[in-house]
């Protein structure tokens, strides 16, 4: 099981089921943070919490215990973005403009890659 | 407005109503909206005189009305809501929303609800609106942002078709689209619209609406729509302990019964998957772009800017430069204005002095009324500096930020992200700094920061330390390079932080305990701040101090000069010895009141003559309290006229030991400070004394201004009276363990 908080900045994943406290879980739900909806860790605050987010194209930042109540699941083409799988784009598409402006390690980089390439 | 008599007590809410309408029944609107979409904007934008700051019923946020002008010639009164992402509700100032959409617990009832919309997050946004449409209230939404948006903007037809309320798209900061917004709220007064969307929530879920509508109080009835998600409203915000207020036991109490029943059931999720499922829905009919198309887009300009400021190494030495430059504004910029300030008001007493007849008018004029004045507007400077900065940082997003990168620091103490602001800000004055707390929501939140924010070495403490330091502790080195005056400075702010920090934690876990609440926090794109809105704010902010808390710092002052000048010495009636004239003026003031009235000059009057002055008895009664901090009843007189500013200490002690006025860096004052000795022929000042005496001011709360701010700011003189008791019983105790510990280990 894969939590909110063990998701390596940069990779991008699907909420499973959001817990803890009732008052919180009620708060990121109407935020739009429900089961089924695609989010993205964006990074980590420099003293290792709390951690920022992309949802529905907003930024939220929450903090890391309590990103560990919330159940996620990777993406399947993106699983477990690694070293490997990043450092293939930089080098063969230059030609696809949006993808090359992300950063290599980005996974929404190799998601763009991973539909156009079959 | 029936509702909103019948839930109050008659008298209360006659005098809310009548506060917040004035004399005539003007139409009331309500801007409400999510936190960062331009809502303040938009107000400004709006309001167009009677512009005023109140505070909601029960509750210390901020609460702004104003007139506007209507087409036609009509007026409007319109009101800002804060910003909520929701209605549901745990604490009193999440029921705030709530209560003001419906009339409730004092508030007017609305005429029309104005729900402003951020175009670029327009399903969260909705969320807000669905909830207001649910509840029938009348509405009319103002697309805000619509620019910024580009392509993810809906169409304000066709959203407007969709929900089955009026849209208007707007540009608060620019004023776009703001003519048509004014035409919409006539045209809406005017005549009623029904909504249109409609969420399918399971049939279960319904059940458990209806039995919970069937115990609803008679003054929260309406229409079937409205009960209904009055139901759903109390069955997500009800919870054992939560804090709203104004909740009917049965109805708690039907809606635990409720989640009993519903078992395994997630009624929470039921409710908000239904509602995002309807939203989503009308996003397909109202966007053109797809919402897959904008996850692939090169990352915004806001999305770069953060890999900088938000970056571990950079993101934090730009974060240190900005807090810098707000720092040293406090500390150094605002000083030459607040010498301006000093040395005119000292003009203007010189002057009064000159014209009026010497006896008691003259000095309740001068020493009571127009020292008490300079007393307060010295204070402007930095408030409106402080206030410019906030502004500004909260404007271009940057505030939110501050929060993300400091939370981890300050939750270790209990302390908000945003307490970083007004902790720091203390170090220059901890005045702007208490006012600065209201960058937080949380009630708890800014209680907690206030009672510590005094704490922080302001820099009215740094004279006194100057003094001693420089009259106790001879300039020598440690290990030959360190100089012991500078490390002795360097300690004492260390001291103050160190204790401040250790402070928050044993409040926050005893005299304001509250649960931590889970952080989530919107980090909003970055946007330039938008000026007149910053400086109105400002404006605002001063404003209110000058009304609010300027008037008690004023009677403090008039009650300090009693104390210190009061009764006078029987003998030369010729010279109505002012004692501490000079210490209670505004510094700059001080050589000129002297060289006006010469015969002033004669020291030994003086400091007989404070002796005999209530404050030199009550020096001389508070001696056994002192004595075992190492401290005479000269010092006691010293620190009773250091309530007035903890700088005055310096010139009061001048007066004590009969050397007329005299600065921190004065030979004079220190020399005779090392003279000084006890019956015995001991030294009253040893370095431990002195050690004692700075500890003491550290801790002690030497600050009428700071105790008047903080009335102000919590509506209530509970809390300062806590603050003074609580900072001097922790000086007292801290100072006896350096004396006498310092004196058991033989110093």
């Amino acid at each position: 099981m894969l939590t909110l908080d063990q998701v390596i900045p940069g990779s991008t994943v699907v909420i499973e089921k959001v817990g803890g406290a009732r008052s919180f879980r009620r708060r990121l739900m109407e935020l739009g943070i429900i089961p089924g909806i695609k989010v993205e860790v964006l990074r980590i605050a420099p003293f290792g919490d709390p951690l920022e987010l992309t949802v529905r194209g907003c930024n939220l930042s929450i903090r890391a215990s309590q990103a560990r109540q919330v159940e996620v699941e990777s993406l399947p083409t993106e699983a477990r973005v690694g070293s490997s799988a990043s450092a293939a784009p930089a080098t063969g598409r230059g030609s696809s403009a949006p993808v090359t402006a992300w950063e290599p390690g980005s996974p929404s980089a190799v998601s763009g890659l991973a539909k156009s390439a079959p | 407005m029936t509702a909103a008599r019948e839930a109050g007590t008659a008298i209360e809410t006659a005098q809310s109503m009548a506060s917040l309408r004035g004399e005539t029944a003007l139409p009331l609107l309500l801007l409400v909206g999510n936190p960062n979409v331009g809502k303040t904007s938009l107000f400004n934008r709006l309001a167009h005189r009677h512009e005023r700051v109140g505070n909601y019923p029960g509750v210390t946020v901020e609460r702004r009305t104003a007139e506007m002008a209507l087409p036609g010639g009509g007026r409007a009164l319109v009101a800002d809501v804060p910003g909520t992402y929701s209605l549901s509700a745990r604490s009193g100032e999440e029921q705030i929303a709530l209560s003001a959409v419906l009339g409730w617990a004092d508030n007017p009832r609305p005429d029309l609800v104005i729900v402003v919309v951020d175009a670029g997050q327009l399903v969260r946004n909705l969320y807000l609106v669905l909830q207001l449409v649910e509840l029938r209230v009348p509405l009319l939404v103002a697309l805000n942002m619509v620019d910024e948006a580009g392509e993810r903007a809906p169409d304000p037809r066709a959203l407007g078709a969709a929900l089955g309320v009026t849209c208007v798209a707007t540009n608060a900061r620019s004023g776009r689209g703001l003519d048509e917004l004014s035409q919409a709220v006539v045209a809406r007064l005017a005549q009623a619209r029904p909504p249109r969307l409609h969420v399918s929530y399971p049939a279960e879920l319904l059940r458990d609406a209806d039995a919970i509508a069937d115990v609803l109080p008679a003054s929260w009835r309406g229409s079937v729509e409205r009960e209904r998600a009055l139901a759903l409203w109390a069955l997500t915000s009800l919870e054992p302990d939560d804090e709203l207020v104004g909740i009917p036991d049965d109805l708690r109490r039907r809606c635990a019964e409720v989640l009993e029943r519903a078992g395994q059931r997630d009624v929470d999720r039921e409710i908000i998957e239904s509602r995002y499922r309807a939203l989503e829905t009308l996003m397909s009919s109202v966007i053109q772009a797809q919402p897959g198309a904008a996850a692939k887009a090169p990352p915004s300009l806001t999305e770069r800017i953060d890999r900088v400021l938000l970056h571990p190494a950079y993101g934090f030495a730009v974060f240190l430069g900005i807090m810098f430059v707000v720092f040293q504004s406090l500390f150094a910029w605002a000083d030459p204005v607040m010498s301006g300030i000093e040395a005119l008001f000292g003009a203007v007493h010189d002057l009064a002095a000159q014209h009026l007849p010497v006896g008691f008018l003259q000095d309740l004029i001068t020493r009571g009324l127009i020292d008490g004045v300079g007393n307060v507007v010295v204070f402007l400077p930095q408030i409106c500096l402080l206030f410019l900065f906030i502004g500004l940082l909260e404007d271009s997003g940057y505030m939110a930020r501050v929060a993300y990168l400091m939370d981890r620091a300050l939750r270790s103490v209990g302390l908000h992200g945003r307490a970083f602001v007004p902790m720091m800000s203390g170090f220059a004055c901890a005045v702007p700094a208490i006012m600065a707390t209201r960058t937080m929501e949380r009630r708890r939140d800014r209680l907690l920061t206030m009672l510590v924010v005094p704490l922080m070495s302001c820099s009215a403490r740094l004279p006194v330390y100057t003094l001693i330091i420089g009259a106790l502790f001879p300039p020598s080195h440690v290990f030959g390079v360190l100089p012991v005056q500078g490390l002795l400075m360097v300690a004492m702010y260390l001291f103050s932080t160190c204790i401040a920090l250790i402070a928050a934690a044993v409040l926050g876990r005893t005299v304001v305990r509250g649960a931590s609440v889970p952080l989530i926090l919107e980090l909003p794109p970055y946007r330039w701040p938008g000026l007149p809105s910053v400086l109105h704010l400002m404006w605002l902010r001063a404003r209110s101090f000058l009304r609010e808390a300027g008037t008690v710092i004023l009677a403090f002052t008039i009650v300090m000069w009693v104390l210190l000048s009061y009764p006078k010495l029987p003998e030369p009636p010729s010279a109505p010895a002012p004692p501490v004239a000079a210490a209670l003026a505004p510094t700059a003031s001080a050589p000129s009141v002297a060289a006006v009235v010469p015969a002033l000059t004669d020291n030994g009057a003086r400091a007989s003559a404070l002796e005999y002055s209530f404050g030199g008895r009550l020096g001389k009664a508070l001696e056994p309290a002192l004595a075992p901090l190492g401290f005479d009843w000269k010092i006691g007189v010293g620190i009773l006229g250091a309530f007035a500013a903890r700088e005055v200490f310096v010139s009061v002690m001048g007066m004590v030991y009969g050397l007329g006025d005299v600065g921190e860096d004065d030979a004079p004052l220190r020399d005779r400070m090392r003279a000084e000795t006890r019956l015995d022929g001991q030294p009253v000042y040893t370095p431990l004394v002195g050690l004692s005496l700075m500890v003491f001011f550290a801790l002690a709360c030497q600050c009428m201004s700071t105790l008047a701010v903080v009335r102000r700011e919590t509506r209530s003189w509970r809390w300062p009276v806590f603050m003074f008791g609580y900072m001097t019983a922790l000086a007292w105790v801290t100072s006896f363990v350096v004396y006498q510990g310092g004196r058991a280990l033989g110093f």
